[in-house]
């Protein structure tokens, strides 16, 4: 026993370890390694303890698992991290769920019991498959399988609120005065809790993902952490209390750069959109556009002359990969003497940090990538913004008009630069449904398109000017 | 003093969570994704004790799925990690 202690001890540490070399983007490999080690060593020293290094069961449950894992960590695209995260955080909670199910169906627990083992073991049931069903739905969301857009179900806040207090009654009440033994206790709350997770996540859609992944996350942690409660495993509960804490932080970000709190996402109250103010962003529709009859040339003059850009992605980046030729633009621009930059809000994208994993994938130093709060206020020293596939984390609604369901939330203040170039499909308004005034902008040239067919007609435009320039060899 | 541990661990972790940058945000995710695959150890341990055939399999099974976790978590989040690189990184490539 004291030596498991120490064991766990040193395992925890070296996740800690880990989780701290995440800090800085140069040790952040080292970091990822040490905590894949200990957890590794771990798991074959508590397999050697129990004599079960020769199990060939519980070796083919590890090979198969092992197995599926890699085979999703090696196939999965860049932009498909979201519904791997969440995938995963399903299979999480799912083990979770099955080892309470396991100590809740061993005959030792229909010895006398305790009401708190009823009850955490209950409770590890519900986080559990609860994870498991919002995970799954999440996940299939992302991927395109389910239907991104919100499913809104008649009385669909008073259901969720009904299921909730209804297990935890359930819970309370079948662990104080048990009529059953454990086991069918926590069967009982199986199929509560698995609906609640669908019915929770059916109704988030876009570009309210983050908050849910984020929020699922954290689940998972907990869902761990209760786990350990019932296999009375310490690592167990410090690991999934720090992954628990890591999703409540990253939740809480989200819900801050999008000034939305998690009740209201969750159980939705609904947006308002009041006709005054879309009257008054629709009269901006009558600005015409700077672009005129050449936008693209234009924005091409624009960039050529330009000595500090800065980039703004957003999904619709993601959506057209062209992470790749943002950044050959970029280069473009560099190789012209310009200083590119590119700045992240910190809801951009699907997840948190999406837009970063993206850009690194194509190759941009992270020197270039610069958080909200660090880059905002040199908007106004720089002489072209440039937003690609982005909307409500650019659009000034958020500050100027009150009421709107983006109304407080943090923007880049791209408005701010000398001259905005935007390329978007179309000018229609984002996830939030708020019109984009950015788009109608005095200074504003809106490339409508595909972001990577744009990119390229700008990079060419570039390589035209440059050769006229200097005899370009290309 | 399971209950302290799972407090002492939440505040220690959520300290070292606020460090870490948002441009790593995806691969804090996917990482602690793997973290919480520790479940695995008690998902071993449930399967050393459990005697009836149910609980055997609902062990085992969980046994795979936190090992879905670890394996796939620290590779995905090595294979992003690999792509974040430096200017300095650059030059050397």
């Amino acid at each position: 026993m004291q030596a498991t202690t120490v064991l766990y001890l040193v395992v925890a540490a070296a996740v800690l370890g880990g989780i701290r070399l995440l800090s800085s983007p140069h040790y952040a490999r080292w970091g990822n390694g040490l905590a894949a080690v200990a957890i590794l060593a771990a798991i074959v020293l508590v397999m050697a303890q129990h004599n079960l290094l020769t199990t060939s069961s519980v070796l083919t449950a590890i090979a198969v698992g092992s197995v599926g894992g890699a085979a999703l960590a090696i196939q999965v695209k860049m932009i498909q991290m979201p519904q791997l995260v969440a995938l995963l955080n399903g299979c999480g909670g799912a083990a979770s769920m099955f080892i309470a199910l396991a100590e809740a169906s061993s005959p030792l627990a229909s010895a006398v019991l305790w009401a708190a083992t009823f009850a955490v073991t209950g409770l590890a049931v519900i986080v559990g498959s609860f994870t498991l069903s919002g995970s799954l739905v999440a996940a299939g969301k992302l991927h395109g399988v389910l239907n991104e857009k919100a499913i809104i179900l008649p009385q669909h806040s008073w259901l969720t609120v009904v299921l909730m207090a209804g297990l935890a009654v359930y819970l309370v009440a079948g662990a104080l005065s048990p009529i059953t033994g454990i086991g069918t206790y926590s069967l009982i709350l199986l199929p509560f809790s698995l609906a609640l997770g669908v019915i929770v996540t059916v109704r988030i859609g876009g570009a309210d993902m983050p908050v849910v992944i984020t929020f699922l996350n954290a689940a998972s942690g907990l869902a761990a952490s209760l786990c350990g409660f019932v296999t009375e495993n310490a690592l167990l509960v410090a690991c999934g209390a720090m992954v628990g804490a890591s999703g409540v932080l990253l939740s809480h970000k989200m819900c801050r750069a999008m000034n939305r709190s998690l009740l209201t996402v969750f159980l939705g109250f609904e947006r308002q959109s009041s006709q005054g103010q879309e009257q008054e962003v629709a009269a901006l529709h009558s600005h015409g556009d700077v672009g005129g009859a050449d936008p693209v040339g234009l924005s091409v003059e624009l960039l050529r002359d330009a000595k500090d850009v800065i980039i703004v992605p957003g999904y619709g980046m993601a959506v057209s990969q062209a992470q790749f030729k943002i950044w050959e633009l970029a280069q473009a621009l560099e190789a012209r003497g310009a200083r590119v930059r590119f700045a992240i809000h910190p809801v951009a994208g699907r997840m948190p940090g999406h837009m970063n994993v993206l850009l690194a994938e194509a190759g941009v130093p992270y020197e270039k990538l610069f958080e909200m709060d660090a880059i905002n206020e040199d908007f106004k020293r720089s002489d072209v913004g440039l937003v690609v596939g982005a909307c409500d984390v650019v659009n000034p609604a958020a500050i100027n008009v009150p009421g709107t369901p983006i109304s407080g939330m943090p923007i880049l203040k791209v408005y701010d630069s000398k001259h905005i170039i935007v390329c978007k499909r179309t000018k229609s308004p984002g996830y939030s449904g708020v019109e984009n005034p950015l788009f109608y902008h005095d200074n504003a040239i809106f490339l409508a398109g595909d972001a990577t067919c744009t990119m390229l007609s700008l990079i060419d435009g570039l390589s035209i000017s440059k050769s006229d320039g200097e005899n370009g060899d290309e | 003093m399971l209950v302290i541990v799972f407090l002492v661990a939440g505040l220690v972790g959520y300290w070292a969570i606020t460090k870490v940058p948002s441009l790593l945000h995806t691969p804090l995710m996917s990482g602690t994704n793997a973290i919480s695959g520790v479940t695995v150890l008690g998902a071993l341990v449930a399967a050393t004790a459990a005697v009836t055939i149910s609980s055997t399999a609902l062990a085992l099974v969980a046994v795979a799925l936190a090992m879905v976790n670890v394996v796939g978590g620290f590779l995905v989040t090595g294979r992003m990690l690999a792509m974040f690189k430096g200017k300095k990184d650059k030059g050397t490539a």
